[in-house]
């Protein structure tokens, strides 16, 4: 077997961070070295594999199109046969499929999952429980890959839980915090309610025609047409199946992606180690919601006619929720102060754009979004992370600072020292491991995340400050350099374009302008917070980070390199998707690239019909420009003009409050309010079902009960034998030898010890016998009667010795 | 002659007075001589029995006839020598343990 083949490569790429998981979970994990060597090797692994994949892939012309099975595509190995027969065998299958839209995920997940591996060694690297952290984060991996390398339904939704389960994991990793654990436990439960949705989807698409193959499903136009007009099962709101399917499997994605109005256990999921809110809750996870859907397109749209503009129910779904989502998610991260809680945000609106686009068929320019957005957004939280890292440390520095206050400023930097070893968990973590006692000293009120502690950190930062400003620059849309503007362009483009035939694309364009302005205020706000303007705290004058500042600490490679490789990415990944015909830019970006055709084109090959190629048009280059524009010139003028002093109203709050009421800037920055709606109107009344139905009535009063009554009986019954058992048996068995007993003690009073009283016994013996002897020799006839009064003369005997003196003589 | 019932009477007087005496006396002796009085009683039976039941055979050596009374009476005075030889040599070791005589005394034998 020639292991580089490409149809043998695809299947192994999950399998290492498996193995690695379990050689962690199994054998390293007394040994942070050895895990650290395995998890990355594992990861390492992968990612070897899917560049060989992805360059393999790209060297094929016909990938996707007309020559499918060319290269790797879609071999599938019959796993549960189950004898139904409606289209393929019936059976599941575990399979794996190489297309153009694998090969970009490909290029993308595994990258990103080593960067953000390689970054953990270094930010986990004081946490007491570092290997379980390397095997979550191995077995996740492991589980993403599967997923995009998945050729079926199947082997996809067992990816996608594992990476539920995972999530939970990682987001209650330090669950000595009750805010973590609740924060994992909400994670989950609300991800379930998609996932039980979809399972409902994918158990009616197999039901329907019997397979879960993408192959056999989004590219068998038969199919699709028969569950394009086939209606609903019981004619459900008039759907068709494969809008009902459609439907359940965007429920999916809703709840995967946190989509309104599932979203909210993204911004708590921001519980977990900030590694993790990287990986999992921006850059790969999250984004498997919006490949499937990307994936399932076809199914998505079958029965509508997306270039007429003519959206079926899931598209128009999609791009309802997506555009509010991405508009909504929006307007809360400006008022968020948390830094990772504003990336979360972000995050929530930058996955609307994703699935509004695919809503309005911007197949490609999802994608292409998807790709990017996961590398700017990785860039970001780990950038925070640094960030948090180093407010922790100057926290400390602060303090030690205080310690020494007489002495030079060169005090500080060995005070830091010693505080440097002790400090590496993020904030308030671990009560429990906190040993060091720095607890009770320092301010409880202190968090590292808040934004309103920070400002000028650049300078105590600058490798940090430079790529979080390149990632946020991306995210906001900076024009013709960032990867964020080339996407964001793609996808007005298309909403441009459809515009003229639906009016659903005409909400998704003003939706998504109005929320790429916003999300370049709050970028620049943060930025602003973060790295200009004067250190507003101590902890930040003190912040220190392993990024080359302080003279003669070292560069923490570990920590700096991913942030460096991301920012290249984030800045060069957007010239693959720029349209040939964009003025400049365009033709010299295909000529150095030397691209057969843009990221467009080739993602586009993934469809039975590509996407037509949209002609260059300057309206939505326009939009783009502006939204820039206008939302960084804002971010400008309200947070670089005038830095926020601590313990005054934001800048925003001042022009919220005037145009919209003074308690609206509240609202953004309790959310809307949902996670309180949720909790009264769908938590209180589950826990009022489960405390007072189910626990008090069902559980205590009925089945309790039950058990309690059977109990009582069975312990009657029992004292009945018991007293049967006291009375009847031990009276027999006792009284049998008191009985005995009681006759030996009246019959030994006839051993005296005198001679002449047993003679004289002897001698009645004698004359006894010798009479009934006579009466039997003189009068035989009489012998009866004899009998009988001498059986008398005995009872009374013995009747006298017993209740008369003899009993007192056996004393 | 006198008759059959005649001795039995006197032997039968002889047991009772013997049964009486080791039933009612206490010195250990006296028993011991009711003992022989009761054996005696037993003798003159044995004896009276036998010469006037016994058949005399006419045989060619002349009148015949069993010893088996005889013999039986002089087979109980060996016996009753015996046991007086024996019973006076616990009656001796008894005075000489407890410094008494009398039956009655000596009953430690008992439950």
């Amino acid at each position: 077997m020639n292991w580089l083949d490409a149809n043998v490569l695809p299947w192994l790429i999950p399998i290492p961070p498996l193995i690695a998981f379990m050689l962690i979970a199994l054998a390293t994990n007394r040994s942070r070295t050895l895990t650290h060597i395995v998890a990355i090797a594992g990861v390492a692994l992968s990612w070897l594999m899917s560049i060989a994949v992805v360059l393999n892939a790209i060297q094929y012309k016909d990938l996707g199109t007309a020559a499918r099975g060319v290269f790797g595509t879609n071999t599938q190995v019959a796993w549960l046969a189950n004898g139904a027969n409606n289209l393929a065998s019936g059976a599941l299958n575990m399979g794996i499929l190489v297309d153009p839209l694998t090969t970009v995920m490909l290029f993308m997940v595994p990258l990103t999952c080593l960067l953000i591996f390689i970054y953990s060694i270094g930010y986990m690297a004081h946490d007491p429980r570092n290997t379980r952290f390397f095997g979550f984060l191995s077995l996740f991996a492991g589980a993403m890959l599967m997923l995009v390398v998945a050729g079926n339904l199947l082997l996809l939704f067992i990816g996608w839980e594992i990476m539920g389960l995972c999530s939970y994991l990682l987001i209650g990793f330090w669950y000595e915090k009750p805010s973590a654990y609740q924060a994992a436990i909400k994670a989950f439960l609300t991800t379930r309610v998609g996932d039980v949705i979809m399972m409902i989807g994918l158990a009616y698409l197999w039901a329907f025609t019997g397979t879960l193959n993408f192959r056999d499903i989004l590219y068998n136009e038969e199919i699709l047409h028969r569950l394009a007009t086939t209606p609903a099962l019981g004619g459900f709101l008039g759907l068709s199946a494969a809008g009902l399917i459609g439907i359940c499997i965007v429920a999916g994605t809703i709840g995967k992606s946190a989509q309104f109005p599932l979203h909210v256990w993204l911004p708590d999921a921001m519980e977990g180690p900030t590694p993790v809110s990287a990986m999992i809750h921006a850059a790969t996870m999250v984004s498997a919601g919006v490949y499937l859907v990307i994936r399932m397109f076809p199914l998505l749209a079958a029965g509508g006619n997306v270039e007429a503009g003519q959206l079926t129910a899931p598209l128009t779904l999609m791009a309802v929720v997506g555009a509010f989502t991405a508009l909504f998610s929006a307007t809360i991260a400006i008022a968020q102060n948390d830094i990772k809680k504003v990336l979360a945000y972000s995050t929530i609106s930058q996955l609307g754009f994703m699935i509004a686009a695919l809503g309005i068929g911007a197949y490609a320019a999802a994608a292409f979004h998807l790709i990017t957005h996961a590398f700017f957004k990785a860039l970001l939280f780990l950038g925070s992370g640094s960030v948090i890292h180093a407010m922790e440390h100057g926290e400390h520095a602060a303090h030690a600072a205080h310690g020494a206050e007489h002495h030079a400023a060169t005090q500080v930097s060995v005070a830091t020292q010693t505080g440097h070893e002790e400090q590496h968990v993020e904030k308030g973590v671990h009560a429990a491991h906190d040993e060091h006692g720095h607890a009770a000293e320092s301010a409880p009120a202190f968090d590292p995340q808040d934004m309103r502690n920070m400002g000028g950190l650049w300078r105590r930062m600058p490798v940090t400050a430079a790529t979080f400003i390149i990632g946020g620059m991306s995210l906001a849309g900076l024009p013709l350099v960032t990867a964020g503007f080339w996407s964001k362009d793609e996808i007005f483009a298309d909403a441009v374009n459809m515009s003229g035939k639906s009016p659903v694309a005409i909400v998704v364009l003003v939706f998504l302008a109005l929320a790429a302005i916003l999300t370049a205020l709050y970028t620049m706000r943060q930025i602003a917070m973060t790295f200009f303007g004067s250190p507003r705290t101590e902890a930040a004058m003190y912040a220190e980070h392993n990024d080359g500042t302080t003279a003669g600490r070292n560069i923490s490679v570990e920590l700096t390199a991913p942030l460096i490789v991301l920012a290249f990415f984030a800045i060069f990944a957007g010239f693959v998707g720029v349209n040939p015909g964009f003025p400049i830019v365009g033709p010299i970006l295909s000529g150095v690239f030397n691209l057969r055709a843009p990221f467009g084109a080739f993602v586009g090959r993934t469809l039975l019909e590509p996407p037509p190629h949209l002609e260059f048009n300057i309206l939505p280059v326009l939009v783009s420009l502006t939204v820039f524009l206008v939302g960084a010139g804002a971010g400008w003028l309200l947070y670089f003009q005038k830095p926020i002093v601590l313990g005054e109203p934001d800048a925003a709050e001042g022009l919220i409050g005037q145009y919209f009421g003074p308690s609206a800037y509240r609202v953004l920055q309790n959310k809307y309010y949902i996670d309180e709606f949720y909790v009264a109107y769908f938590v209180n009344p589950a826990r009022w079902v489960a405390e007072r139905l189910v626990n008090q009535i069902i559980d205590r009063g009925i089945i309790d009960g039950i058990l309690h009554s059977i109990a009582a009986i069975a312990i009657w019954i029992g004292n009945l034998f018991r007293e049967f058992n006291r009375v009847v048996i031990d009276g027999v068995g006792d009284g049998i030898p008191e009985a005995i007993a009681d006759a030996a003690r009246s019959l030994r009073t006839v051993q005296s010890g005198h001679i002449q009283q047993y003679l004289l016994y002897a001698l009645i013996a004698f004359l006894w016998v010798g009479a009934n002897l006579t009466i039997l020799a003189v009068l035989p006839q009489w012998i009866g009667w004899a009998f009988v009064v001498q059986v008398g003369l005995v009872i009374v005997f013995v009747f006298l010795t017993n209740f008369g003196g003899a009993r007192t003589s056996s004393e | 002659m006198v008759p059959l019932l005649a001795y039995l009477l006197v032997a039968a007087a002889l047991f009772c007075i013997g049964v009486y005496t080791v039933l009612a006396r206490r010195n250990a002796v006296a028993i011991l001589m009711g003992v022989e009085l009761m054996l005696n009683a037993v003798n003159i039976n044995l004896v009276a029995f036998w010469r006037f039941l016994t058949p005399i055979n006419e045989t060619a050596s002349g009148l015949k006839t069993s010893m088996a009374g005889q013999a039986f009476a002089a087979f109980v005075f060996v016996v009753a020598a015996a046991e007086v030889a024996v019973g006076l040599a616990l009656i001796l070791s008894m005075y000489r343990n407890r410094q008494t005589v009398v039956a009655e005394d000596v009953d430690s034998l008992k439950y």
